[in-house]
């Protein structure tokens, strides 16, 4: 009987198409065409899958995802169209039109209606182009995006027509290109039509456009390959540029963090002349004090925690300024003048403080978490930057700003550079050269704890978190000149960006390898670095 | 006589300032010279020309009218025979006053030749003689550092005889010296003259007029004035420089 | 003319022959109650330490080039001895392949890297010894030297290279093992390296290695070279006036060094069984520096003191309190500094002689200074 109608419906359908209108259901009516499934061909299903989601019915959606999963039966019993549901392990039929429930269906009470491959890609369409409507407009870009990603030329007219009738600017955006894709699909479309739609993929200028526009530069239409060739070309540079970018930005980021690692080693070498091999140590501390200061907080105060990079700042300032000071009066001070020996007690004073952390804090990585607000990141054109790396290189240009005007502006900069020009003279002026030269050393440790704040972010905190940077910072002090803070800020920044623009060539460990060698060779070309400071007493 | 040394329309600027402007002078051969000065004219700067240790701007530096002095470094000059003695006076502290000598001792250089070095009879005899006329003879085992500073000064001097050049450059040589020593310094340098050619840098005019030699005046950079201290006393371009103002 | 042999090289140089006569003769007359091997093998490691010192003391004592890279010299020696020691392994190796050490056949090499070749032979592996660490010093220093770089700046590149020389020799690419370096070694020239008799025939080695090169280093610092190099120590711009080229005179010594050094570190590789990149770290080179400040600077026979009571001392504490050696360690880096500028053969013999004897090291700073 069942087959019978089926057989009817079949021969009627391919023998008149036109005129059998009158007994296949109606467009729009979907009721009749829900009704008309279960006893459709596979090419019968398919074309009413369509015909469905052209009715815009709000039960669209679910019903032709039902039928892709497998999940629209018929009941045995009333030859009810349902949409079957797994409820608590039972499966439960609710009716596909009125969405009543018939209850929990017997095993072999039912029929699905059989569905295959090419079936399921044409529900999968038709439900993205009904989603192209839904009432969310994340929703109706994702459906965008998935008839862009899953082109098909008999979409195109439904995207087009969901792109006239679309507000939200970049939904717009991603359904013309859909709509360009779907056309470059389409064999029968003109060539103006196509070339437009090439114009619209170039447009995005990422990998996707090349991946869908390089095939097309081999289309034997030679305007088209033209088009695509030039569009082609025209992305690659704009990739290049995007690549650049972002190895500037990586590079810029590298060099804020030795700018932060090298910066209060341009003081204390660069301004004093002493060799701290401790510093590295004392942006250690740095970490450590916000480590700390995080686990206060997570116990007792877990309402600040965004706080407490803020919080952690000036105690790590306070806490490596004062270990600073007392390595100056406890043992630099003994060494001025003798700068080789200073090198080797302050690696002392560096081993004794590894090791006390490590006796204190033990010998493993430290959890120390990001505050929200450094956390995540965003995109630029084709760049993505994370708001950690931009935050640390705020902060470290803000550091650089701040030190600068210390040395300039304030009275202790001024004695500080008194001091370090003409010991002698500044002590018969009445400096106390011994507080200044404390104060001096201080202020470049403080500076190394503020970096250790910075650093606390993007690397392991562990008692050896000093020793990763004491060459890399020398080597920026002594590229950029010491006793030059500009030179310490060029010098990092160029380091930083010649390691990131080799990186891709030579990977990691090489390009590190290649610059540290590339500088020892520039310092043989100038000894003094950058930036050198002149004069007849550098001569001596 | 043949000309030992000439500079010729020499400029060496350090930050812009012009320490030593188109400046032009020639020696002779076996020529005493004064070279005077106030502070700052450039007199030590253009030794450190003449030596290669600063390589002027513009201008030639040309020995024995054939070699050009801005090509070498300090060991080069040296070796060609320049020999020079600093104002501040470096000898080489923690050695013994004798080896001092012995290692400014005119010899092979190279590093093979000190290597296997033996010192010979006629070395430990000139070095001898040296010490004597430098008045060293009872501090030769002492270190070089512990001497006085007008002792240095001596030394030092003993060092550049040493090396035996043909040109002697000497800076401000009557620093730390009694009026006796200086006197005694200038009948020295008076000495060697004619055999070696000596330029002297001094201050100091009684030692200036003691040298009784042909005296350059320099003024920021330039040569202001030449000829007999006499005839350079009464230019009164000269007098405006050093007593003027 | 001072001897060659004075009365502190005397000493020296009678404890080191006593201790190397005593040692292995102990044991083989009382087989294994004298001294264990292991303990053999450490004061072999010492005594390869104490070379590296005296070399060390060499250009830093007697030229005022302080080195921070001479671990890297040290462990040239030391890989070029390794790689002898491993073409020595022949099949005996894990994969048993006849041509390619064990890391090799790992990382799918499949022939051995053209700078392996020759080194299958024991007196080219000695050239190398030499060769290598000498060609990195001399291309090394006759950039620097001649650029005129001094002091610290010297210092600090020398640092850089020898961390960029770790850097590499971490990666696999390098055809060096990578981070595990060179190990498993079995035999030298036919002679098990687990064996008493080879690690006492080591031993005695290194000693000898040490009095030649102390004699190597005293003749030179003797010659009228030595005199130089003092020169250049205390007033380098004074030395190129009176006609020095002080930048030749420099890479004479610190090539001499960077080979000594080499020795020190090619002796050291079998005794201790293993060779890997860690021996370029910059803290370790910075270690040999401390050796040499303790036992005495520009004294030779203080630096390989220093490198052997610093070697003892921190075989002994690391066992009996670990976590007390890196504090002593510090400690000493800044006591040295601060109170002993002359180190401890400086000590010594102030108050045996109450003179001060180490004079010229006191004297040379202030004329630094
Ligand atoms: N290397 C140098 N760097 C900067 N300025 C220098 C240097 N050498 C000399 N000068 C300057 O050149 C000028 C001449 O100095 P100098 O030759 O020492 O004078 P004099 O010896 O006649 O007293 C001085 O102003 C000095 O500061
Ligand atoms: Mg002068």
């Amino acid at each position: 009987m069942t087959r019978l109608r089926r057989w009817l419906a079949v021969t009627l359908l391919l023998l008149f198409p036109i005129s059998a209108a009158a007994q296949t259901p109606v467009d729009g009516d979907f009721a009749a065409l829900v009704g008309a499934l279960p006893d459709a061909s596979f090419a019968e299903v398919e074309a009413l899958v369509g015909r469905i989601a052209a009715t815009n019915d709000d039960r669209a959606i679910d019903v032709l995802e039902a039928l892709a999963e497998g999940d629209l039966h018929t009941l045995d019993s009333n030859a009810a169209v349902v949409i079957v549901r797994d409820v608590g392990g039972d499966d439960h039929a609710f009716d596909a039109l009125t969405g009543e429930s018939y209850g929990e269906i017997p095993r072999r009470g039912s029929s699905a209606i059989r569905v295959n491959n090419s079936l399921r890609r044409a529900v999968a369409a038709a439900v993205g182009t009904l989603t192209l409507r839904h009432p969310d407009p994340a929703r109706r870009l994702e459906a965008a995006q998935a008839a862009f990603d899953a082109p098909d030329p008999a979409q195109a007219d439904a995207l087009a027509a969901a792109l006239d009738a679309e507000q939200d600017a970049a939904v717009r955006q991603a359904l013309s290109e859909a709509v360009a894709r779907a056309v470059l699909q389409d064999d029968a479309a003109t060539v103006p039509d196509r070339r437009a739609a090439i114009d619209v993929i170039a447009a995005r200028r990422d990998g996707v456009a090349l991946g869908v526009l390089t095939p097309l530069v081999q289309s034997p239409d030679t305007e088209i390959a033209e088009a695509a060739g030039a569009a082609v070309e025209r992305i690659e540079r704009a990739r290049q540029m995007w690549n650049m970018a972002q190895n500037v930005w990586f590079g810029l980021s590298l060099g804020s963090v030795l700018l932060l690692a090298a910066i209060g080693l341009a003081i204390t070498f660069g301004v004093m002349g002493v060799i701290n091999m401790a510093h590295g140590e004392l942006v250690m501390l740095g970490a450590y004090t916000t480590f700390f200061v995080q686990n206060i907080i997570r116990t007792s105060f877990p309402g600040l925690f965004d706080w407490s990079l803020l919080i952690a700042a000036p105690l790590a300032f306070l806490v490596a300024g004062a270990v600073g000071v007392a390595i100056e009066r406890g043992c630099v001070r003994f060494l001025y003048g003798r700068p080789l020996e200073t090198l080797l007690a302050t690696w002392g004073v560096s081993l004794i403080l590894q090791q006390t952390v490590r006796s204190i804090f033990g010998p493993n990585n430290r959890e120390v978490g990001n505050p929200s607000w450094m956390s995540g990141a965003f995109e630029i054109g084709q760049m993505t930057i994370t708001y950690n790396r931009l935050w640390i290189l705020v902060f470290a240009l803000a550091v650089f700003a701040v030190l600068l005007i210390v040395m300039r502006r304030t009275p202790i900069g001024l004695q500080m550079r008194a001091v370090t020009q003409n010991r002698a003279m500044a002590a018969n002026m009445g400096i106390r050269t011994g507080w200044v030269d404390a104060m001096t050393f201080g202020l470049g440790a403080g500076i190394a704890g503020l970096a250790g704040v910075a650093l606390s972010q993007i690397d392991n905190v562990s008692p050896n978190l000093g020793q990763s940077y004491i060459v890399d910072s020398f080597m920026v002090v002594v590229f950029g000149g010491a006793g030059n803070l500009w030179g310490t800020l060029a010098g990092a920044f160029s380091i930083g960006i010649a390691n990131k623009f080799l990186e891709p060539y030579a990977g990691a460990v090489l390009a590190k390898i290649v610059v540290l060698v590339a500088i020892i060779l520039f310092i043989q070309k100038r000894p003094r670095g950058l930036f050198a400071v002149k004069g007849r007493a550098v001569d001596a | 006589m043949s000309i030992q040394l000439a500079l010729d329309g020499v400029n060496r600027s350090f930050d812009g300032f012009k320490a030593i402007n188109n400046l032009s002078l020639t020696v002779e051969k076996g020529e005493l010279r004064a070279v005077i000065g106030p502070n700052g004219a450039g007199k030590t700067t253009m030794m450190d020309i003449i030596t290669g240790k600063t390589r002027p701007d513009t201008g030639d530096v040309l020995w024995n009218q054939h070699i050009d002095l801005t090509r070498l470094d300090e060991a080069g000059t040296a070796r060609l025979g320049i020999g020079r003695k600093f104002q501040k006076p470096t000898v080489f502290e923690t050695q013994s006053v004798e080896d001092n000598i012995a290692l400014a001792l005119k010899d092979d250089r190279s590093v093979w030749a000190t290597l296997f070095h033996r010192r010979s009879d006629a070395d430990t005899a000139r070095i001898t003689e040296l010490l004597d006329l430098v008045k060293l003879t009872d501090a030769r085992d002492a270190m070089a550092g512990d001497l006085s500073h007008g002792q240095k000064q001596w030394l030092e001097i003993g060092m550049l005889l040493a090396q035996d050049p043909e040109l002697l450059l000497v800076d401000e040589p009557a620093a730390g010296m009694t009026d006796a020593e200086t006197m005694r310094t200038a009948e020295l340098l008076r000495g060697i003259a004619g055999k070696h050619t000596v330029v002297v840098v001094e201050h100091d005019m009684d030692f200036v007029r003691a040298l009784n030699c042909r005296v350059t005046v320099l003024h920021q950079g330039h040569v202001l004035a030449e000829g007999s201290l006499d005839h350079v006393s009464a230019n009164p371009q000269v007098i405006e420089v050093y007593l003027g103002r | 003319m001072t001897a060659l042999i004075d009365r502190r090289m005397g000493i020296f140089l009678a404890g080191l022959f006593v201790l190397t006569v005593a040692i292995p003769l102990g044991n083989l007359a009382f087989t294994d109650r004298f001294v264990p091997s292991y303990v053999v093998s450490l004061f072999g490691k010492y005594l390869c330490y104490a070379l590296l010192a005296v070399a060390l003391d060499l250009v830093w004592g007697y030229c005022g080039i302080l080195s921070l890279g001479h671990g890297a010299f040290f462990a040239l020696g030391g890989y070029a001895m390794g790689m002898h020691l491993m073409r020595e392994i022949g099949d005996r190796g894990v994969y048993g392949n006849p041509l390619l050490p064990d890391f090799m056949v790992f990382l799918n090499y499949d022939a051995l890297p053209w700078y392996w070749l020759g080194f299958d032979m024991f007196w080219f592996a000695c050239i190398m010894v030499l060769l290598a660490p000498g060609a990195l010093a001399f291309v090394f220093g006759w950039f620097a030297f001649r650029s005129r770089v001094t002091g610290v700046y010297l210092s600090i590149i020398t640092q850089a290279m020898t961390y960029a020389l770790m850097l590499a020799f971490f990666r696999n690419e390098m055809g060096f093992g990578g981070n595990n370096g060179l190990t498993d070694f079995k035999d030298v020239l036919g002679f098990n390296l687990q064996s008493d008799a080879t690690r006492a025939g080591l031993f005695v080695l290194s000693a000898i290695a040490l009095a030649a090169g102390l004699l190597i280093a005293k003749a030179i610092t003797n010659s009228k070279l030595g005199k130089v190099l003092i020169a250049v120590r205390d007033a380098e711009s004074r030395t190129r006036f009176i006609g020095y080229r002080v930048e030749h005179y420099k890479l004479f010594v610190f090539v001499v060094s960077a080979m000594m050094a080499g020795v020190a570190g090619a002796l050291y590789t079998p005794q201790v069984g293993i060779i890997n990149p860690g021996e370029f770290s910059p803290a370790n080179s910075i270690g040999i520096v401390i050796w040499v400040a303790l036992g005495g600077r520009g004294t030779l026979v203080g630096a390989a003191m220093g490198a052997i009571i610093v070697g003892a001392a921190q075989t002994l504490l690391t066992g009996w309190f670990p976590e007390i050696w890196i504090f002593v360690l510090g400690a000493l880096f800044i006591f040295v500094t601060i109170f002993m500028p002359q180190g401890v053969l400086g000590v010594i013999e102030n108050t045996l002689r109450r003179r001060p004897a180490a004079r010229d090291l006191t004297t040379a700073r202030e004329a630094k200074a």
